[in-house]
């Protein structure tokens, strides 16, 4: 029994869970005033799907003997992880589920795509963080703050439906379960402001090892993770003088954490003391 | 000789089937109201009762042992009210048993009322209850009866849509300032003109907790006025651009036929406040507010005819919610009237 719970069955059911949450989630919609059970049935969807997917990474983190950042995979599937961490403390700040539901589709499109590509775990940098437990501290809250900015995205995508809902005048079907759009502005503030925090510390933390051995990072990863770090740092001051708002603040958003993504791939392909093994296909 | 079972009854008059005339009179205040209950305590043949008394209706419940009640009802409703024998024949309706419990359900869910879906009846209910259980005038029946109406109730504004949505414009527009804004207390209201419908909408939004309420009129006599009766503060229009900087949410009701609210005006007061949107809600007509402000960001303008529309739909989703719980209080009706038809054959209950 406890062969078939390997790393990657786990972080299915964590998969398949988020799926089944965000189905919930789908299902609540189709009715204006759906049971009330339907909300505590996504949130324990979403809490278990959370559990294994722990569970899973703890497996991967013992076999690597590190911060389970090892590839692409684990990075994505960590992403998903935070992502859901966040959304259980600001959740529960929103009326109905539909951040619940927004967060359960993102972070079962990750993980599922991350689990349909066998090539993203083929290979597997061994002990890649050099054994340097600030290094692993670095990349664990750099990846954490993409979850936070995964989530500042979804929020920022309700921002703008409700923008469209209010100014539109349709306001009914999913626009009924959008949260305010000041509540919208002031967890927009609040998860951008955490997500910079974060990527700051961890890129403080990186800098305080890179100044001791500098040929350590190559210069792409280097302009590629501090380009990122100050386009947040930007939007955030912009946001704090009240020059990027609203609307505007959340297309930035929006498009930002593309562009984060995309970076994703050359800042992975250029590690500390990277050294594939390859792995069995599964 | 077999002994007749006792009758759950409902009697008396709603805006369903009296005239406006007819339901003055039948209006109780709270000393006609206990006149009309100490008779009906005097009806030999009712041995439980309770008197539901709103603005639309004047209802009672009870059990009797034997149809000989109904016509003493009649008289006490009579004596009371002064309502003439033809008036109460035309507007009384007696509903018995399985009907009764019905009726009652459907009133409690809001099915009855003159709004569709509204929950202030559920509370008039509850204290009719209260007062005739204070005074034991209640029962095994009526009070079985009247909890599982309660949870009826409760489970229709659950697991149905009758009460969604808001269906006059002043509490449209209050629902929407909810989905700017969220919480209402802190939001500060400016009302242009001291007309009746903007200071309706005022009412609406101060009974969500607003409090900051400033009125701005042609001249500050009307506005102190308005403001007085308002609970709020007043300046003249031209403190106006000043004001908008100000203000959260702005009703406008004035009778000018030329916009008070410009878009420029508009523009000028949100770049002094960016990042808090602006609620405009034009109550005149012809309009005050210049349709060009809807352009600007975090400017959410609404008309008179958008607020109207709003309402229409809300209602039109109310009524096509109307079958299903009709169904689901059929279906609890049906569950109930065993209990109470087996409490009725019972010796205490005649």
């Amino acid at each position: 029994m406890a062969s078939l719970l390997t790393d990657r069955a786990l972080l299915w059911l964590g998969a398949l869970l988020y799926l089944a949450g965000f189905l919930v989630g789908l299902i609540g919609l189709t009715r204006r005033h759906s049971p009330a059970g339907l909300r505590t049935m996504l949130n324990i969807l979403l809490i278990g799907g959370w559990g294994f997917q722990w569970l899973g990474l703890y497996q991967r983190g013992l076999a690597g003997r590190g911060c389970p950042l090892g590839n692409t995979f684990e990075i994505v599937q960590f992403v998903a992880w935070s992502a859901m961490l966040v959304y259980f403390f600001v959740g529960s700040t929103f009326r109905g589920s539909l951040l619940g539901l927004f967060t359960a589709g993102y972070a079962a499109t990750l993980a599922l795509v991350s689990l349909l590509i066998p090539q993203w775990d083929l290979v597997r940098g061994q002990k890649l963080l050099g054994n340097n437990p600030w290094i692993e501290v670095h990349a664990a809250l750099a990846v954490f703050s993409y979850g936070v900015f995964g989530l500042l995205t979804l929020t920022s995508l309700m921002q703008l439906l409700q923008n469209w809902s209010l100014k539109n005048k349709r306001l009914n079907g999913l626009f009924w379960f959008l949260p305010s759009v000041v509540q919208l502005e002031q967890i927009n503030y609040r998860l951008v402001l955490l997500g910079v925090t974060l990527l700051s510390i961890s890129l403080s933390v990186g800098a305080a090892w890179w100044v001791r051995n500098i040929e350590s990072v190559h210069l792409p990863k280097l302009m590629v993770t501090m380009g990122v770090w100050l386009a947040y740092l930007i939007v955030l001051l912009l946001r704090w003088r009240g020059r990027l708002v609203s609307v505007r603040f959340a297309w930035v958003c929006l498009i930002l954490f593309g562009l984060a993504l995309l970076s994703l791939g050359p800042v992975n392909a250029d590690r500390h003391g990277y050294q594939p093994v390859v792995l069995t296909p599964r | 000789m077999a002994s007749h079972p006792a009758i759950l009854f409902q009697l008396g008059a709603s805006h369903h089937t009296a005239s406006l005339a007819v339901r003055e009179k039948l209006a109780l205040d709270d000393a006609r109201a206990s006149a009309l209950a100490t008779r009906v305590g005097q009806i030999a043949e009712v041995s439980e009762f309770a008197l539901v008394n709103t603005c639309n209706r004047v209802e009672l419940y009870g059990v009797a042992s034997s149809p000989a009640a109904f016509p003493a009802l009649h008289a006490a409703l009579s004596a009371v009210t002064g309502c003439t024998t033809a008036e109460l024949d035309s507007a009384v309706i007696l509903r018995q048993n399985h009907a009764a419990i019905g009726h009652l359900f459907a009133v409690a869910a809001g099915l009855d009322s003159q709004i569709l879906g509204e929950t202030e009846i559920l509370g008039q209910l509850k204290q009719a209850y209260d007062t005739a259980l204070a005074h034991h005038w209640t029962g095994p029946v009526l009070n079985r009866v009247f909890q599982k109406t309660f949870q009826a109730a409760k489970h229709i504004r659950t697991n149905t849509g009758i009460g969604a949505g808001q269906i006059s414009i002043a509490t449209v527009a209050v629902d929407l300032a909810g989905r700017i804004f969220g919480e209402l207390a802190q939001i500060k209201i400016l009302v242009v003109g001291a007309g009746d419908i903007g200071l309706k909408t005022v009412q609406a939004f101060q009974s969500r907790g607003a409090t900051a309420i400033t009125v701005a009129s042609r001249t500050l006599a009307k506005a102190e006025e308005a403001a007085a009766h308002a609970g709020g503060w007043a300046l003249s229009l031209a403190d106006l651009p000043a004001a908008i900087a100000e203000a959260d949410i702005i009703a406008s009701s004035t009778s000018s036929a030329d916009f008070i609210l410009t878009r420029e005006l508009i523009e000028a007061g949100i770049k002094r406040r960016p990042a808090r949107p602006l609620f405009l809600i034009d109550l005149a007509l012809p309009r005050d507010v210049d349709p060009a402000t809807a352009e600007l960001a975090n400017v959410f303008l609404y008309n008179l005819d958008d607020l109207a529309e709003i309402a229409a739909e809300n209602l039109a989703q109310r009524e096509a919610e109307v079958a299903k719980c009709q169904a689901i209080l059929a279906d609890r009706t049906a569950a109930l009237w065993p209990q109470v038809a087996h409490s009725l054959n019972a010796p205490h209950a005649s």
